[in-house]
């Protein structure tokens, strides 16, 4: 397979980036570990999102700017993190009644693997000897509106993470809506994988040579 | 007079016996009763089984009471944290028994638990391997599995602020799992930074009722398990 190739496409700040460009104005978000935490610092100006996390905070703010914060102010990925103005705190009861009860409209996710028909695995190699750990993962695929992953396009070893299916345990069947990879935004449609932007300098032959899956260009990107 | 205070720790979980089911509050250090739960492992009561979103970190707090031997079953969402062997140790080793529930349906379980409700049905799970052995049914043409409500002898919490009476008010992300866990225990154990005497809590802010709440007891300055960490202290 081919070997991994840092220079070309977007890089991690710039998959941030274009995520946060697809994040509506007034919408509630929910941002993963990683990558997807970035987005929200890239969400375009003149737009008010308000970003949830689901150990208990509506109006989560960016890290304090010194190291002191509170350590009874976390966030998901247990980091210290402010609160905004109009923001509030709740058990995790109703934090994931906003969750599962569809009241957060968008999330982004990391992911190991996402097949054609959108399913995601992103919690469990499944080897036999891992301590598994699920967290709020599949409750976040079950019941958020809009899931969206961040995710390179190929692992270190420059296999496919797009894929026909999934061969690690998934975190939930049919849940993407789209992803951002280093390479190309790619929209879940009705038929598979669907090309909806290329990254500057990448051209469609790369990205489905680097796709394990089929890879369809439709017309008018934004579904 | 109704007067819910507890002098120590210790007497807050004297009654803690071999075999009990106990749920701790907390979400990583955020909420953790360290110093209810040093209690119990000075108690040394054994065969429990914890309740608890993570499983510790260092070798303080949660992950010392895992540590000490004192637990066979911890029922957790993500019981893995940077800076902790301790339950990665004891599972391979084979050591102590792992229910994975996802998050937010450990959440509602206890929420069910306290609320009396037995089971409910979600969509959380449906389709991958945490499904197995789990009823399924579909409801307006989308499928759901069946989850068990569930409930503790003991709840152990930690707030901020705490009436003789029991009522509770939390700070900011530390309140995560308490309010559940007060509702879902046949005796709940709230530790608080303060106790304000009957009436000086506007109701309008009380979070948990005093009726959730057994037993209050005052740690001044609580320990944060990250300085505890950060000091490579280790417990007892």
């Amino acid at each position: 397979m081919t070997s991994p190739e840092e220079s070309v496409g977007w890089s991690r700040e710039e998959m941030a980036q274009r995520a946060a460009r697809d994040i509506e104005n007034g919408s509630y978000v929910n941002l993963g570990i990683g990558i997807p935490e970035r987005v929200a610092k890239y969400v375009p100006e003149g737009r008010e999102v308000i970003y949830h996390t689901e150990n208990g905070l509506l109006g989560m703010g960016p890290a304090p700017e010194s190291d002191e914060g509170d350590p009874e102010l976390i966030n998901a990925g247990k980091r210290r993190v402010t609160a905004v103005p109009g923001a509030s705190y709740f058990h995790h009861a109703d934090s994931f009644v906003m969750i599962r009860g569809g009241h957060i409209d968008v999330c982004v996710l990391g992911a190991m693997q996402v097949s054609e028909s959108g399913d995601l695995a992103n919690w469990s190699t499944g080897e036999p000897d891992a301590v598994p750990a699920v967290g709020g993962a599949m409750d976040l695929v079950a019941g958020v509106g809009s899931v969206r992953v961040i995710t390179q396009h190929c692992t270190k070893n420059g296999d496919p993470k797009l894929v026909e299916a999934c061969s690690f345990p998934l975190t939930g069947p049919a849940v993407v809506n789209r992803i951002y990879t280093d390479l190309a935004v790619i929209d879940i449609g009705p038929e598979g994988f669907q090309l909806v932007e290329l990254a500057p300098g990448v051209d469609f032959e790369y990205v489905r040579e680097r796709t394990g899956a089929s890879l369809a260009i439709i017309d008018g990107h934004w579904r | 007079m109704i007067d819910k205070q507890v002098p120590t720790p210790a007497e807050a979980v004297a009654d803690i016996g071999d075999g009990a089911a106990v749920m701790i509050g907390g979400f990583g250090e955020a909420g953790s009763p360290i110093e209810l739960i040093h209690a119990l492992i000075d108690q040394g009561a054994s065969g429990l089984t914890v309740v608890n979103n993570n499983a510790g970190s260092g070798e303080v707090g949660l992950a010392a009471l895992l540590k000490s031997g004192q637990v066979s079953k911890l029922i957790c969402s993500f019981p893995k944290s940077a800076g902790s062997s301790v339950f990665p140790e004891l599972y391979r080793d084979g050591r102590i028994e792992l229910e994975l529930v996802p998050q937010g349906t450990l959440a509602e379980r206890i929420r069910a638990g306290g609320a009396g409700i037995p089971a409910f049905f979600t969509p959380t799970t449906v389709g991958t391997s945490l499904e197995e052995g789990k009823e399924r049914r579909t409801f307006d043409g989308r499928d759901y599995v069946m989850e068990l409500g569930l409930t503790a002898d003991f709840a152990l919490i930690r707030c901020s602020h705490a009436d003789c009476h029991g009522n509770l008010v939390y700070n900011k992300t530390a309140r995560n799992f308490g309010p559940i866990m007060a509702t879902a225990a046949s005796t709940t154990v709230a530790q608080a930074a303060n106790i304000v005497v009957v009436g000086e809590l506007d109701p309008e802010v009380v979070v948990t009722p005093g009726i959730f709440v057994d037993r209050v007891v005052q740690v001044e300055n609580p320990a944060h398990e990250s300085d505890l960490v950060a000091r490579g202290e280790v417990y007892p």
